[in-house]
């Protein structure tokens, strides 16, 4: 993965901008100490490190203004930082660049039960927003399995889902209203708490832009009345076709569950050594979770194990009390560190129509033979949202590069039965060279002229999202120059 | 006026760019908003046809021509449809014709559900559309959860044919609910009616319709509450929604073709249809609608979106931003007086949001030809 070479002159000028970044801010909010600055050196995509020129930790919007007109002046690029929970390196830095990280950013500034939403500020981590609701019974519906890490910054920056989404959408679907600061330090109020646009809707543009298009640093977020009670089935299927059809046909039904979660053999096999959780023996397990009141409930499993039966099962259970439901969902909770705890593993993230998914599920096995490396399938079934999990040695030579080729040719796949190269996660660096997969050079300058009008100097995370090649007369000021 | 009507994407790309003017961009014309200034008109009805149906999946791909009729045709026999409610504005702007699916996109058209279920933007999950230089261009995709690029659906999703001509747009469908319910409540005022759709959409019990008509179809105040799922959940909720509003009028309407005439009400303004004056759409904080609605002194109001939306009969000419002042939203003329000078059709924006916007539709328009006056 290539990043582009850091500008010398901004290196050479590393003591003047710091002076400058601690005129504007508080005793403590610059760390230019090289010492220090390494604790920004990555995301969780940790393949890949570069501790940035200066991090910077502004506590207010006022701050984040401040900053950006010093970088805006200085000719410094800045990458945002939510958590640094980016599986795609949204918030890798370059050598001559300042993080501008929002953690310090947490406050609540309004509640509205009247109205359900609440306006925080962005470093605020995603469980926490609802933390600071559900005294009263509310949630905030978004919950990327990160949640207890990740802020709604990141979430924002890049359109984060989470198991629940089939049932109440995205961010970008739960998002009514954001402060945002641009590049040049001009602060703008978008949306508020109505629900629609006034002219175009640059709320919707925003929402999963990669902080290249400004640094949103309050949002105003749909909060939702808790169902009654929710309980999750665990059905067991003996081939991945067959749990794939019977997920088609929940969802045909009428029935709307929270979440259907999948999981085959390689991934049940590793989570269940790991967590213990009591799986059935099986090739494909799903979770499918409903809400509502006890009656509701009933109803609704009710139909979906009369789907479920249709298919033979190999096996289904019905959580009889919330001791149950969380041994059912332990084993899917757990996936993700069971993996890790016996390989390092690369999480992909493309979206499929929900018919592929046995021609999909089929393609990543034999490429799987192919690159002789181990893949785990555990993902959202409900919208097509796969995450092969692709297990490979960071510490054999070599093995890191053949992961990242089969995790391509994965992703081709993908966007050859009609789907996308990431559902949830972002381009950030991870996927910003197979963006030419996806779209025509035209789609992907379409794309860039948007930025020019956010950014016309290019200087936000402008590494990201586009591949190099394409962005770089835009990177390198040849056309601002013009 | 000239017509320019293409039948294919090639055809109307070539439209474009060897465009010597501006150009009135339309569907079937049924939601003709603000003045055009252009002379020649270029529809879409030609690029027509449901490419793409794959009820399992929830996914619907349609040319941007297809009349909306067509699509809802499609969909019921599957027992689907789309689920953000697309009006049909026919009667209260008196035009005639064929709403087609690219206008709904193009003017985001939502109803009552949108208040639970989401917007047309929300449901729109790809498009394929020709920009302002006549190059063919797409986003999005027909995947569900889609992040990858920047997300152009929702900037063209609302933009009035401004950033370019849509040929072609995916969409999720919904499967219809078993059954459902209304539960209506007699003779609350304005900020009665607010404050008990503010305690139902904040109950667990997913109201998918909260509006309330000052005069209702009888002429008489009414609140109405929409649930829908399976028969044994919307049985119980019905009944729980009742004991809320015990101390209320309260009726609970089952019968399907009155619960479909009367959202249609609602989704359409027919209350507005066929009266004189100007109808203004008021997007807002529903607890700050009923002393917005005070402020506009209006021959006729309607609420939708549990107080968010504000439907405004007002006199030919009146500004109602005049009236309303400062506050957290946006109003829009939606039918305007045919003679005389009228406010803007669109909420002007803060400087700030007007350059960005301004800057937007130069990029993807760089001539100002597409339906330019619309959103000025």
């Amino acid at each position: 993965m290539q990043m582009p070479r850091p500008d010398a002159s901004v290196l050479a000028r590393k003591a003047r901008i710091v002076a400058q970044l601690q005129a504007v801010l508080p005793q403590g909010a610059v760390i230019s100490d090289e010492a220090e600055t390494r604790a920004y050196e990555c995301d969780a995509l940790t393949a890949y490190r570069c501790p940035p020129l200066v991090a910077v930790l502004p506590a207010n919007t006022e701050e984040v203004s401040a900053v950006l007109k010093v970088c805006h002046a200085e000719g410094v690029p800045v990458v945002p930082r939510g958590s640094g929970t980016s599986l795609a390196g949204g918030a890798l830095p370059t050598a001559d660049c300042v993080i501008l990280g929002v953690a310090r950013m947490n406050e609540v500034l309004e509640t509205d039960y009247d109205n359900r939403f609440i306006r925080v500020q962005t470093g605020r981590t995603n469980l926490s927003v609802t933390g600071a609701v559900e005294e009263n019974d509310f949630f905030y519906a978004p919950d990327p399995s990160s949640q207890l890490a990740c802020a709604i910054a990141g979430n924002i920056a890049m359109n984060s889902g989470g198991a629940h989404c089939l049932k109440y959408g995205v961010t970008t679907n739960n998002l009514l209203g954001v402060t945002m600061v641009q590049m040049d330090g001009t602060v703008v109020e978008i949306g508020g708490a109505h629900l629609d646009a006034g002219g175009l809707d640059l709320l919707g543009l925003i929402c999963g832009s990669e902080g290249q298009l400004g640094v949103v640093t309050e949002a105003t977020l749909r909060i939702l009345r808790k169902p009654e009670g929710a309980r999750p089935v665990l059905m067991a299927f003996d081939s991945n076709e067959v749990a794939g059809e019977c997920v088609s046909d929940i969802i045909k039904a009428g029935v709307l569950p929270v979440a259907i979660e999948f999981m085959d053999r390689p991934i049940l096999e590793i989570a269940e050594n790991f967590a213990k959780a009591g799986y059935p023996e099986c090739e494909a397990l799903l979770i499918v979770e409903v809400e509502g009141s006890d009656a509701e409930i009933d109803e609704q499993l009710t139909k979906i194990l009369d789907i479920a039966r249709r298919h033979n099962p190999v096996e289904l259970r019905e959580a009889q009390d919330s001791d149950d439901a969380t041994r059912i969902w332990l084993g899917r909770k757990s996936a993700f560190g069971a993996v890790g705890q016996v390989a390092d593993y690369m999480c992909l993230d493309g979206t499929i129509p929900v018919s592929e998914l046995p021609r999909v599920l089929n393609g990543i096995s034999e490429l799987s033979t192919k690159y002789g490396l181990r893949v785990g399938n555990v993902f959202h079934a409900g919208d097509g949202n796969m995450h092969p999990l692709i297990m490979f040695d960071a510490n054999k030579p070599g093995d890191l590069e053949l992961c990242e080729q089969m995790g391509a040719e994965v992703l081709k796949l993908c966007v050859e039965v009609g789907g996308c190269l990431t559902g949830e996660h972002g381009v950030g660096i991870e996927k910003r060279d197979l963006m030419v997969d996806q779209f025509t050079p035209e789609d992907l300058e379409v794309q860039m002229a948007v930025k020019d009008v956010f950014d016309p100097k290019w200087l936000l995370n402008p590494a990201k999202v586009f591949p190099l090649a394409s962005s770089e007369t835009r990177r390198t000021g040849k056309i601002a120059a013009e | 006026m000239k017509t320019l009507s293409p039948q294919t994407e090639a055809e109307l790309a070539e439209c474009i760019s060897s465009a010597q003017g501006p150009l009135h961009i339309q569907g079937g014309g049924t939601r003709s908003i603000g003045r055009i200034n252009a002379a020649t008109t270029l529809e879409t009805t030609g690029i027509s046809g449901i490419s793409l149906y794959e009820p399992g999946a929830l996914t619907l791909v349609a040319q941007a021509g297809t009349p909306l009729a067509e699509i809802e045709a499609a969909l019921l026999p599957e027992r689907q449809r789309l689920a953000f409610e697309p009006q049909d504005l026919r009667g209260l702007l008196g035009t005639t014709g064929q709403s087609t699916i690219g206008g709904v996109v193009a003017s985001n058209s939502s109803g009552p559900r949108r208040i639970q279920a989401g917007a047309c933007r929300d449901f729109t999950l790809g498009t394929r559309f020709v920009d302002g230089t006549g190059t063919v261009l797409k986003n999005g995709g027909r995947v569900m959860k889609n992040v990858t690029g920047y997300d152009l659906v929702k900037l063209l999703s609302g933009s009035w044919g401004t950033l370019g001509v849509l040929t072609e747009v995916s969409l999720k469908t919904q499967p219809l609910p078993e059954t459902a319910a209304c539960i209506l409540i007699n003779g609350l005022s304005d900020s009665e009616a607010v404050t008990a759709m503010s305690r139902a959409l904040g109950s667990p019990y997913e109201i998918t319709g909260a509006a309330h008509a000052p005069a209702g179809i009888d002429g008489h105040p009414v609140t109405m509450l929409r649930i829908e799922g399976f028969e044994g959940s919307v049985s119980y909720r019905a009944e729980e929604l009742r004991k809320m509003f015990s101390d209320k009028d309260v009726a609970i309407e089952r019968s399907p073709d009155r619960l479909k005439d009367g959202w249609r009400w609602v989704r359409d303004v027919a209350l507005m249809q066929d009266k004189p004056g100007d109808v203004w759409r008021i997007s807002c904080k529903p607890s700050d609608a009923p002393e917005l609605a005070h402020r506009l002194k209006a021959t006729s109001l309607l609420y939708d979106w549990g107080g968010g939306l504000i439907w405004a009969l007002m006199g030919e000419g009146s500004d109602a931003r005049k009236r309303l002042g400062d506050f957290g939203g946006h109003a829009t003329l939606v039918r305007a007086s045919k003679s005389g000078a009228t406010p803007p059709t669109f909420h002007p924006e803060p400087a700030a949001l007007a350059t960005l916007s301004k800057s937007l539709r130069a990029k993807f328009d760089p001539k100002g030809i597409l339906n330019s006056g619309i959103m000025d």
